[in-house]
């Protein structure tokens, strides 16, 4: 049902993991739906995207977009980063079946809360970029057994 | 082909190689239409009708109650349709469950637009229908109760023999879709007050493409494929010969060796269930612990989702499956692990696997040691742990 590049992604994820201090951090999606992205990024002073990792809670696709999307960012100027849409995630990764599309959205979203964040605690403003609408900060439940 | 450990035998079963072997000469040999007059289709005939008494033999019916169908879900269909369309007059109120297969909750949405009142009781939380509820929506104007013997996803086992007590003093029809259990538990059909069941062929190691449903003499159900005469002129379409000898032969196989799978599978699935459980923190067992279906084993991981977890588990040659939304084909995950009361985001971490005769212990000591990894590396990237974790050390 996957494409070998997804399949790679998912198997071999590239950047998990978490960043301390991070220039920028941003959570989307939503338990309940089954998928949730956290993206993490080092920005230097010229505004260039050092490093980034990220951790998704989802399935296969949403793990393979979120790393797909984190190494499509890397390196870049934050301009660039804005670039990365879903098409551009989808693409790099050969496609996605289409009931798995929404989580390239995601994928975005999650690299533009992280890029949001970062606006936000260096008083920036970064072209074309809006307040996050998923972000989540902090998740509502916490079940336990 | 690389080592495969099967273990979604609730999805499908491997048809043995008896029974493909009593299934062949009816492709290339006795492929006479049992309709026909002429003596060549007399074995074809003859095999239906073995078949059909070997079936209700089996669920101490008689020969002539018992109608085959293309499949379960087809058996499903027709018991409530046509019941609904024969009752009528006397009402318009069916009872079923939260739980059900698909194949009877959509039928039932259906019915709800064609002018029929539906209630869905609730279950408890190992997914048990509750009696005092089922006596207290019983109306003056309930034509049917359709309860599943055994849960397709949590293997949970109904009270049936009290449900069908219950119909039978209140002159209600009463339905089960026994498509898991039968030929995995004892069923007879007089004792425990059933009126119509559905059951299928491809779950008890016989073929895919053949179900039948069991209507007891007396019950007013029409026809629901029209044309030929057919099953007693209530199933039309010319007999799926091969199958349904199949079937017979599968339930023929099933019948007697019932208590010794019974007792290997459970062995397994208490191995399995307690070695997770001993061994994987943050998981919980879906279902009740021992009134189950000897082969139903459903876990729930906290902090991961089952698709990424089915994925993994593939690529290590185990087949599973999950209830998460992924799976599902929908942005919900499992409707049963939700009706158990499971919140979301733990239901999206499920897992069910149901063994065969033929797995083994060695095998359950892969398939946790492959859990106990993946679940780890899931947890590992799973934003859900980071911050549960971060929280523990706070």
């Amino acid at each position: 049902m996957y494409t070998e590049k997804v399949m790679d992604h998912f198997e071999h994820p590239r950047n998990v993991g978490e960043i301390e201090n991070p220039s920028g951090m941003g959570t989307v999606g939503n338990a309940k739906c089954g998928d949730i992205m956290r993206i993490y990024l080092d920005i230097d002073e010229n505004q260039i995207i050092r490093d980034v990792k990220f951790k998704t809670f989802g399935c296969g696709a949403a793990v393979a977009t979120s790393s797909m999307a984190t190494e499509l960012v890397k390196g870049k100027s934050v301009q660039e980063a804005m670039a990365v849409t879903n098409q551009a995630v989808m693409e790099a990764l050969d496609g996605l079946p289409p009931v798995k599309v929404h989580c390239s959205l995601l994928a975005e979203e999650a690299i533009h809360a992280a890029l949001w964040d970062y606006a936000q605690k260096n008083g920036i403003e970064i072209k074309g970029l809006k307040q996050p609408k998923s972000d989540i900060s902090e998740h509502d439940e916490d079940e336990e057994y | 082909m690389r080592k495969i450990i099967y273990l979604d035998n609730a999805a499908t079963t491997r048809t043995r190689p008896e029974v493909a072997e009593a299934m062949m000469p009816f492709f290339t040999e006795y492929y006479g239409n049992p309709s026909s007059v002429y003596d060549f289709s007399t074995p074809a005939k003859k095999a239906v009708q073995e078949a059909r008494e070997i079936i209700a033999s089996s669920i101490g019916a008689q020969a002539r109650e018992i109608y085959f169908t293309g499949c379960g879900t087809e058996a499903d269909n027709w018991a409530l349709k046509a019941a609904a369309d024969a009752y009528r007059e006397k009402g318009n109120h069916i009872i079923t469950s939260k739980i059900e297969h698909h194949a009877i909750l959509h039928t039932c949405e259906y019915l709800e637009k064609h002018g029929f009142e539906v209630t869905y009781l609730d279950v408890d939380e190992n997914g048990v229908v509750k009696l005092e509820e089922l006596k207290k929506t019983i109306r003056p104007t309930t034509i049917l109760i359709s309860i599943m013997f055994a849960n397709n996803e949590i293997g949970t086992i109904q009270p049936i023999r009290q449900i069908g007590e219950i119909a039978k003093e209140h002159g209600i029809l009463f339905h089960t879709d026994a498509v898991q259990a039968y030929g995995h538990l004892p069923i007879q059909v007089d004792t425990l007050h059933i009126d119509m069941m559905s059951a299928s062929g491809h779950k008890i190691n016989g073929p895919k493409g053949v179900g039948f449903l069991y209507i007891r003499t007396g019950v007013k159900i029409r026809s629901f494929m029209h044309g030929g005469a057919q099953e007693r002129k209530r199933r039309a379409g010319t007999e799926n010969v091969p199958g349904i000898v199949g079937f017979g032969k599968a339930a023929k196989l099933a019948i007697p060796s019932m208590e010794e799978r019974a007792r290997h599978e459970s062995e397994l699935r208490d191995y399995l269930m307690d070695r997770i459980m001993e061994e994987i923190p943050y998981a919980r067992i879906n279902g009740d612990r021992n009134n189950r279906l000897p082969n139903n084993a459903n876990f729930a991981f906290q902090f991961i989702e089952g698709e990424s977890l089915l994925i993994m588990l593939d690529s290590k040659g185990i087949c599973g499956s999950s209830g998460s939304a992924c799976t599902s084909g929908s942005l919900d995950p499992s409707h049963v692990l939700l009706a158990i009361g499971l919140p979301h985001e733990i239901a999206h971490g499920s897992l069910r696997l149901t063994m065969s005769e033929d797995n083994t212990k060695e095998e359950m000591d892969y398939v946790v040691d492959s859990i106990k990894e993946i679940v780890q590396r899931l947890r590992d990237m799973s934003p859900l742990y980071e911050d549960f974790m971060k929280k523990q050390t706070r």
